[in-house]
């Protein structure tokens, strides 16, 4: 049914927000440790500002703190005004490629997987990366919620077909 | 003579102090939690920092897929790609655990974490006071793994962030950070929907769970 050519590969992976955008560079693999330094300096902004905590994961849903919705907002607004502006100015990467942005499609698992995914946020606090911040602060048993989450991922892998999309 | 050997010692002492106290002052500044208007900027920071650095979009989730990919792709089309070629999430995640690691050991608040006095009240009626760390250890423990109230919030709740992160095509990261940020519709529906979602459990099912 389904070939694996070039189009069918990119389908595949434009579903995934991070696959689409690619380096078309081939890096020896220790290149990849510049995006640990990246993910370290994120683990720490992510304990330092509680937004890991499922205290304040719960305060935001039940509208009694600001904190949350300040950290998402400025967020998007540091990130809407740095693709402008990488857009605008034409930012290559430090290896002087274009920088690429592709548009999302919408599907319905937007909306049903964003809900499922909403329910498991409010009961863990934890999203797929906070998740790996909360194990790095010793709460161990977190492991097992990573590993569901995992299963999770595979399961919906295994179904997709069958799934409204 | 005398009185000079003794002014040095003691100059040399008090900017000696007085440096000491201004590291220990930044340490003590950043052991504090981070205001959301420092902590914002830096999370928005990391869209434009992961394209300059290789042209990565900024989103998490995928690692569970690249899990996946890697361990047991069992011939499911999905999980059939180069994974090879994004191996560089897992370095961004495995930075993400040390990074909790590093600001758990040496970097974490000594007080007592500030919780709305509501929510405070209403943890303490399902038995949560110690409010200490990032997750209730009354509930997040290895102990309550195997109790109806722990395998509904470790277990189904890590499932349905997999599984639903995938679903939608992201998460909090991919969708609400990074799809926002390229002012993409279909992300501003994803990011309602986990709000909703996350709503419903929050206000709704999670006080039953919580009194098991």
């Amino acid at each position: 049914m389904k070939d694996t050519n070039q189009n069918n590969d990119f389908e595949t992976r434009s579903l995934d927000t991070i696959c689409v955008n690619e380096s078309h560079l081939e890096h020896k693999w220790y290149y990849n440790f510049k995006y640990l330094i990246v993910g370290l300096l994120f683990g720490i902004v992510f304990i330092k500002a509680e937004i890991i905590s499922w205290y304040r994961i719960q305060e935001m849903f039940r509208f009694q703190s600001f904190h949350m919705y300040g950290v998402i907002g400025s967020a998007v607004m540091v990130g809407i005004l740095s693709v402008f502006l990488i857009k605008k100015l034409d930012i290559k990467t430090i290896y002087g490629e274009k920088i690429e942005f592709h548009d999302k499609k919408f599907n319905k698992g937007q909306m049903i997987g964003g809900l499922i995914f909403g329910l498991g946020w409010a009961i863990t606090g934890a999203c797929p990366g906070p998740i790996f911040a909360q194990i790095g602060t010793g709460i161990t048993v977190m492991i097992v919620t990573l590993f569901f989450a995992i299963l999770g991922t595979w399961v919906y892998g295994y179904l997709r077909d069958s799934l409204p999309h | 003579m005398l009185c000079d050997k003794g002014y040095k010692p003691k100059r040399f002492n008090s900017s000696n102090l007085h440096h000491k106290n201004s590291t220990m002052e930044i340490i003590e500044f950043i052991k504090q939690p981070w205001a959301w208007y420092i902590a914002g900027p830096l999370v928005g920071l990391t869209v434009p920092a992961l394209l300059i650095l290789g042209n990565k979009n900024f989103g998490i989730s995928a690692n569970l897929r690249h899990a996946c990919a890697i361990c047991l792709p069992a011939n499911i089309s999905f999980f059939k790609y180069e994974w090879k070629k994004e191996i560089w999430n897992m370095f961004f995640v495995i930075g993400i655990l040390i990074g909790g690691v590093i600001a758990f050991q040496f970097l974490s608040n000594p007080n007592p974490m500030i919780i709305n006095q509501d929510l405070r009240t209403e943890l303490a009626s399902y038995g949560i006071t110690n409010i200490n760390g990032m997750l209730p250890a009354e509930i997040f423990s290895w102990k309550n793994l195997f109790t109806l109230k722990g395998f509904l919030m470790m277990v189904v709740g890590g499932f349905m962030i997999g599984f639903g992160s995938r679903y939608a095509g992201g998460c909090t990261s991919g969708h609400a950070i990074s799809g926002l940020s390229n002012l993409q519709l279909p992300s501003l529906i994803a990011t309602c929907c986990f709000f909703v979602g996350g709503l419903i459990m929050a206000n709704f099912i999670l006080p039953y769970i919580l009194s098991l």
